[in-house]
């Protein structure tokens, strides 16, 4: 059930960004930009929207990944005013410790964890479960649901669900659930995935992969009950506009801030 | 694992104010202040660390704050010796999160006995089916008492939260609360003692809002 009564958490909406050698990738067409390119810009115009929360996606491939993620973090942390994740390429824990110190209010670890579940435990003991978003890339092979790395080209031998009962076991203070048969389609969000899901773990569930209109967004509280709900292209090319999408939300007596 | 704190030669405020005065940041090795000393920043509030019982004339209001486990927090605090100085400051006070828990009486976590500043006690939230520990995400705060550290925030604005303990509401201390799976103190006040369980840094203009009332106090 939704969180009705006075005071409930209000339900998260949550942009997402892809960054790379510290430039948002992907087209943004925010008419009021000066540099559509520029993380903290966007980042900023979002905060101002109402957006709840932020996630960095770091797709740098160099190097010099670490420093620059940090530098973006940092930025980051000086201008906007609402917690933030940071995700990729997070492999080890003196990464962690840098973005940490960077500003980070969490990370979002994926393939590493699924190489190294061990990782969870680490991270959770070091920097406490609130900082540890594991995120879950799945898609269905032969009606089961089986996690995948590399964005859904690589299938594992990790069944879903099992998997996330296993991350929250070792510490993982919040799952990401991307559904890939979902994830591009506009169709909606993978509800019955994201409530077997979310009926089966203790921690916050952030639903990704579908938003196509506000009304997926209504179905996914709704049906769902999971705590967030994350979205890329539909909030970079002004779709979804966050302030018409709290609206919706709270017309249907869901619980947001507005 | 010891968390790497940044040095505090890194942590320079931009205020061109850097006389007397301001906000003095309790360190004591409890958590990162990156995203702190960045709000204060952002609203031009001059600040400084707070290292030694002599730093505390220096400022004219403190910040406690705080995040992890608050009985390695407290052994953290002792083990810096400012104890019963903080116990005994007369100039405006806020913890935050953690930092605020430490200020009242005892904790279930780490079962430890903290300041005492509050006889309240900070308690587990009860594992539920209903309700997702820890608390995570942003919630109301609904002003039981008036208050100028709450001036011009609307009862029952979002604020960002992230705990798994709470402080028991209280007719005396409470000066605003949240409901989540029961009514807790949001925050707490005692003189020139404030608490607050949500992060006013991370928590959009509300929450800078609250800073600059506690500047002001």
């Amino acid at each position: 059930m939704n969180f009705l009564a006075r005071g409930g958490l209000a339900k998260r909406i949550v942009p997402c960004l892809d960054v790379k050698d510290g430039r948002t990738v992907k087209g943004v067409n925010f008419v009021d930009l000066r540099d559509a390119g520029d993380p903290v810009e966007l980042a900023w115009n979002y905060s101002q929207q109402g957006a709840d929360e932020l996630v960095f996606l770091d797709i740098t491939a160099t190097h010099e990944r670490r420093k620059t993620m940090v530098e973006l973090v940092k930025s980051v942390a000086r201008q906007i005013n609402i917690p933030f994740t940071i995700g990729g390429g997070i492999n080890e824990i003196a990464d962690a410790d840098a973005l940490l110190n960077a500003g980070a209010d969490k990370i979002s670890i994926n393939s590493a964890a699924v190489r190294n579940p061990a990782l969870i435990d680490e991270l959770a003991k070091a920097f406490g479960v609130q900082f540890v978003i594991v995120a879950v890339d799945t898609r269905q092979v032969n009606n089961t649901n089986i996690v995948h790395l590399n964005g859904g080209r690589i299938a594992t031998d990790k069944e879903t669900l099992s998997w996330i009962k296993e991350a929250e076991s070792r510490g993982a203070g919040e799952i990401l659930l991307t559904s890939m048969d979902h994830d591009g389609t506009k169709a909606g969000f993978d509800n019955r995935l994201l409530k077997t899901v979310n009926d089966a773990v203790h921690i916050p569930v952030i639903a990704s992969g579908g938003a196509g209109n506000r009304q997926h967004f209504v179905d996914v509280f709704e049906q769902t009950n999971v705590d967030a709900a994350l979205a890329a292209s539909v909030f970079h090319y002004g779709e979804i506009l966050i302030p018409d999408l709290k609206r919706t939300l709270k017309e249907n007596h869901i619980e947001v801030r507005i | 694992m010891e968390i790497n704190e940044r040095p505090d030669s890194e942590i320079v405020s931009s205020s061109p104010f850097r006389e007397p005065g301001g906000i003095g940041i309790v360190r004591y090795g409890a958590g990162n202040i990156f995203s702190l000393t960045s709000a204060l920043d952002r609203l031009g509030l001059s600040y400084g660390m707070i290292h030694t019982k002599a730093d505390f004339d220096q400022y004219d209001r403190y910040i406690i704050p705080g995040v992890g486990h608050a009985g390695t927090a407290m052994n953290k605090l002792q083990q810096t010796g400012l104890v019963p100085a903080i116990k005994a400051l007369q100039k405006p006070t806020l913890g935050i999160c953690v930092g605020m828990q430490l200020m009242t009486a005892y904790s279930e976590e780490g079962d430890a006995d903290l300041l005492n500043i509050f006889p309240n006690k900070t308690l587990k939230f009860k594992d539920s089916d209903t309700y997702k520990v820890p608390h995570t995400g942003w919630n109301q705060v609904f002003q039981e008492t008036e208050n100028p550290l709450f001036a011009d925030i609307p009862t029952g604005a979002h604020f960002y939260y992230v705990h798994s303990y709470y402080i028991e509401y209280n007719d005396l201390y409470t000066l605003a609360s949240t409901d989540y799976s029961l009514k807790y103190s949001a925050s707490i006040w005692h003189n020139n003692f404030y608490g607050v369980q949500f992060h006013p840094e991370k928590s959009g203009v509300y929450g800078e809002t609250l800073l600059k009332n506690f500047s002001n106090l």
